[in-house]
């Protein structure tokens, strides 16, 4: 067939998605140095967790992630935000290693946990001590019971007693706030639950195994706007036992549960603050850009 | 056209389409009852003991055959309970020893093959699947069974029994091996699909709360497949039940039941299931007690099968409560 | 892009060795590799072995004359007649299946009605494939040594219905086609989308006619594949060609109608031929069965791969 060659399709950006951007390279402002000096080490009194240093990940040729440096610490929820594809995902996965589920991936720069590579640990180890909570609810359709406790049986050398794990299981229940309705019926099936009630239930999995990082990724997204609530007010509960890092696309929630605030655009870390600062005085435009529409 | 007549036209298709697709339905019933009413004699002189024990099967079988031609004094005496144990014998034994190999092979084939073992792996499972039994049979009458009979069972394992049965090397354990061999394939595919069909946020799930990959598709993958792998064991063992000609080829086709107390020896003892001594015997079919004799083991068969399709149903059911996918 | 500096560190993959598995799940994965190995030694020992039979004793010869009365190997001819046999009976059975399949799919996946029908129909089909082809077998020599169906068949000398020939061995053949082809139609058929069906009701067609001019082109691929391995689950089983075809040596016509007289005539396949020629058959020639059981082989694998390649091809035409 004799066609002539097909012209590139047109990219439409929903104007209400697409921040507001002059230039992705331009910095008018000038915040680099200022944020560089936030995300340096010892810019916070807080306990270290992880840090996140000149991070890049690509899949393949395509590039996901761009020279990103990022704390997270100890009694904080970090937020990350930024638009759909800007790479948060991508970083969060990066942090317990399940980026490397995707063959093409490839990483360069480090990342720690408590000072040590987490390429040097075990997968398996790390992903304990840095447990994932998904954007879909999956619990494991076995019983409630069964889904807290898997992580602490995997982790066990012998095989627990039931007897053993009760208490555990539900200690991590009532962190993730959902002892009172589901005590009773521990041995129910984890699937009959309601999404919040099973987003909350797989908090409480990745609780169980007394995690140092919990990381979020867009937890609320599939929920209703109550079970929202609840799970942002048990986000903010929960940040005095456990560093959180949560990928959100709601500037208003990372508003409400974050400490401190990462905007992320097209892979590279554009702000990094405190919440009042990124919201109320960003320092670089394109941060302006995105969070002025909202709270504007 | 006019419109009254398009929509006859409409209905009459979908009636015959029902009509057509009930035969089925018909024909099963006509199957049931005439091989139920065909085998009543048997199993009616017999009563419960049609399946009990007494006797050598095969004189019994003989005698049948050679029954006077008066109806009234036809000989119907049959125990039938070393072929019954074979039949369970060599079924189970080649299912259980399936649901362990395919499974293991199903986790190999979606989670653990690199991509190029995979590419490899998946039509030998088909292959498998695709040789007719006769040639399984030919191979193991033609290879194992010389084989066996010539270097693994030695001349004294051969006179310990010597007065109860002969040892050829057509035996328990060349039947078991190429059953199971005969059977795996199907599994495999079954579970493999089962497997692929796991939603990956379960394996995501498992694997972010630090279980390895075995323990995640063991735990988590392999567990919510357990339905599929009763449907798989189903149809494998009615596969198993109803085969005749391979296993008519290489147990021996002696109506003998097998010792476990006899050791290892019992692995090289013959034996003969329904469905091979359906085969064995399928000249005689016009000769009425003998005829009818076949028959019953043929209504057993038909019986085991469908009560093997109707437990395959019902051992899902439990498993939905979970959210089994089924 | 151009602003990215140079990598420090590059990890491809982090540490996650099965080395550092606890000892039952290493043992665990190794004997999913040895299983996954296994098999395919199996198979590879399996075809080599019998393509060495095969080119040992397959000749033109062989092929090309018919099974003959003999004491000797030698003597005993080929088996043209069996693979004719065979070849018609193939034929015969997936005639009668491809309607019954495709028909039944339709009917349970466009229509379903009454539920209770389509489900018991659906397990029906359930039970006729887990019902072994021997119980088939004598079940058909039952029904089809009946009066009324002495058309398919011829009546011995004492008057009575033989039940057996190429129609009633296909007929019952037909039945371990039915559920493959069933199968593999209902599955074509449900993955066509809902929409494709609303666009031709939106053209005025009515459902039947979408069935017949768009439903069922759709779903081809389906029913052919179904088709593909139902012929060659018929081409491979013994246990009905024994019981209800006669597995006589050479093709017996009954009559003198060209067609007819074959189908209602008894004979024999390369699956009866293979089973009679080894030891637990009467012949006793080992070389015939290899033979015979080679071209069985070739044909079974081409049924059941020939379709993969076609449609593979096919694929690349259209890219």
């Amino acid at each position: 067939m004799n066609s002539p060659t097909p012209l590139p399709p047109i990219k439409r950006i929903d104007p209400s998605r697409a921040p507001k951007v002059v230039d992705p390279r331009h910095d008018t402002l000038g915040a680099a140095d200022a944020i560089a000096a936030a995300v340096a080490p010892g810019s916070s009194n807080r306990v270290e967790r992880m840090r996140i240093d000149d991070l890049s990940i690509a899949y393949g040729t395509k590039p996901a992630v761009r020279n990103v440096t990022l704390p997270v610490r100890e009694g904080e929820v970090l937020a990350l935000i930024g638009p759909s594809g800007c790479g948060k995902t991508t970083l969060l996965r990066s942090l317990n290693r399940l980026t490397e589920l995707t063959d093409t991936a490839v990483a360069t720069g480090s990342i720690t946990l408590n000072g040590d590579d987490i390429h040097a640990l075990e997968a398996t180890d790390l992903r304990r001590r840095v447990s994932m909570v998904f954007q879909q609810p999956n619990p494991f359709p076995m019983s409630i019971f069964d889904n807290v406790a898997y992580a602490i049986r995997e982790q066990a050398a012998r095989r627990p007693s039931k007897s053993a794990l009760a208490p555990l299981v539900r200690e991590a229940l009532e962190d993730a706030g959902l002892w009172d309705e589901v005590g009773d019926n521990l041995d129910h099936p984890a699937l009959r639950l309601s999404g919040g009630q099973q987003q909350r239930l797989c908090i409480a999995r990745a609780l169980a195994s007394k995690p140092e990082v919990l990381l979020m990724d867009e937890p609320c997204s599939a929920l209703d706007p109550k079970s929202t609530e609840i799970i942002e007010e048990l986000i903010t509960r929960l940040r005095e036992k456990v560093a959180i890092v949560i990928v959100t696309h709601n500037l208003q929630q990372a508003h409400r549960v974050g400490d401190n605030v990462a905007f992320m655009y097209l892979g590279e870390l554009v702000e990094y603050g405190t919440v009042e600062q990124v919201f109320n005085a960003p320092r670089a435009e394109r941060t302006q850009n995105y969070v002025g529409g909202v709270f504007g | 056209m006019p419109q009254s007549s398009a929509a006859r036209s409409e209905r009459r298709a979908e009636r015959s389409l029902g009509a057509l697709s009930s035969l089925v339905l018909v024909l099963i019933t006509a199957m049931c009852l005439f091989v139920l009413l065909k085998a009543w004699p048997s199993f009616s002189h017999n009563g419960p003991m049609w399946f009990g024990w007494g006797g050598n099967v095969d004189d019994q079988l003989a005698a049948i055959f050679n029954s006077p031609a008066n109806p009234a004094k036809w000989d119907y005496t049959i125990r039938t309970w070393p072929i019954l144990y074979a039949t369970a014998l060599l079924t189970i034994v080649s299912v259980a020893i399936g649901i362990v190999v395919s499974t293991l092979a199903a986790v190999f084939i979606v989670e653990f093959a690199p991509p190029s073992v995979k590419r490899v792996v998946s039509p030998v499972v088909r292959l498998l699947a695709a040789v007719p039994s006769v040639i399984y049979g030919l191979i193991g009458i033609l290879v194992l069974v010389p084989f066996v009979g010539n270097h693994l069972i030695g001349d004294g394992r051969k006179n310990s029994v010597t007065f109860v049965v002969q040892l050829s090397g057509a035996s328990l354990g060349v039947a078991v091996v190429i059953l199971t061999l005969m059977i795996t394939p199907i599994m495999i595919a079954i579970i493999a699909d089962a497997l692929r069909a796991v939603p990956n946020g379960w394996k995501e799930g498992a694997l972010a709360l630090g279980a390895n990959r075995w323990r995640v598709m063991w735990t988590v993958v392999v567990r919510s497949a357990r339905p599929a792998i009763i449907a798989a064991a189903v149809i494998a063992a009615a596969r198993a039940i109803g085969e005749g000609i391979m296993l008519a080829m290489v147990s021996g086709s002696v109506g003998f039941a097998p010792n476990p107390l006899d050791g290892i020896t019992f692995v090289f003892e013959p034996l003969r299931p329904y469905a091979a001594t359906i085969v064995d015997n399928a000249e005689g079919l016009s000769v009425k007690p003998f005829g009818q004799t076949i028959y019953a083991m043929a209504a057993v068969l038909l019986f085991a099968s469908l009560m093997l399709s109707l437990g395959g149903t019902l051992a899902k059911r439990p498993l939905r409560k979970y959210g089994v996918r089924l | 892009m151009s602003t990215s500096t140079q990598p420090k560190v590059v990890h491809r993959r982090g540490k996650d060795t099965v080395k550092s598995w606890p000892l039952p799940d290493r043992i665990a994965y190794f004997s999913c590799w040895a299983v996954g190995i296994g098999l395919c030694l199996v198979a590879a020992g399996l075809i080599l072995f019998m393509l060495n039979k095969g080119l040992q004793y397959v000749s033109l010869d062989l092929i090309f004359s018919n099974p003959a009365v003999g004491s000797d190997q030698s003597q005993t001819g080929g088996f043209l007649a069996p693979l004719l046999g065979t070849v018609i009976l193939t034929l015969v059975g997936t005639i009668i299946a491809i309607p019954l399949g495709v028909a039944t799919a339709i009917w349970i996946v466009e229509y379903g009605r009454p539920t209770r029908l389509a489900r018991a129909v659906e397990s029906g089909i359930e039970v006729v494939a887990g019902t072994p082809s021997i119980v088939l077998g004598i079940f058909g020599l039952l029904l089809f040594s009946n009066g009324i169906f002495s058309f398919m068949s011829f009546r011995a000398l004492g008057g009575a219905v033989a039940g057996r020939s190429f129609l009633t061995a296909g007929a019952m053949m037909s039945l371990i086609a039915l559920p493959l082809i069933f199968t593999s139609t209902r599955e074509a058929l449900q993955q066509v989308p809902a929409q494709v069906r609303e666009a031709s009701y939106a053209l005025g067609k009515t459902k039947w006619s979408t069935i017949r001019k768009v439903l069922i082109p759709t779903a081809r691929p389906g029913i052919l594949t179904g088709t593909a391995l139902g012929m060659g689950r018929i081409a491979g089983d013994t246990a009905i060609v024994v019981i209800l075809l006669g597995a006589t040596m050479q093709i017996e016509k009954v009559g003198s109608a060209p067609i007819v007289s074959t189908l209602r005539g008894t004979g024999s396949t390369l699956t009866s031929y293979v089973y009679n020629n080894s030891p637990a058959g009467e012949g006793n020639a080992p070389q015939k069965a290899y033979a015979a059981a080679f071209v069985l082989l070739l044909l079974v694998l081409a049924l059941n791969f020939g379709i993969d390649i076609l449609s593979r091809r096919s694929k690349k035409e259209i890219v």
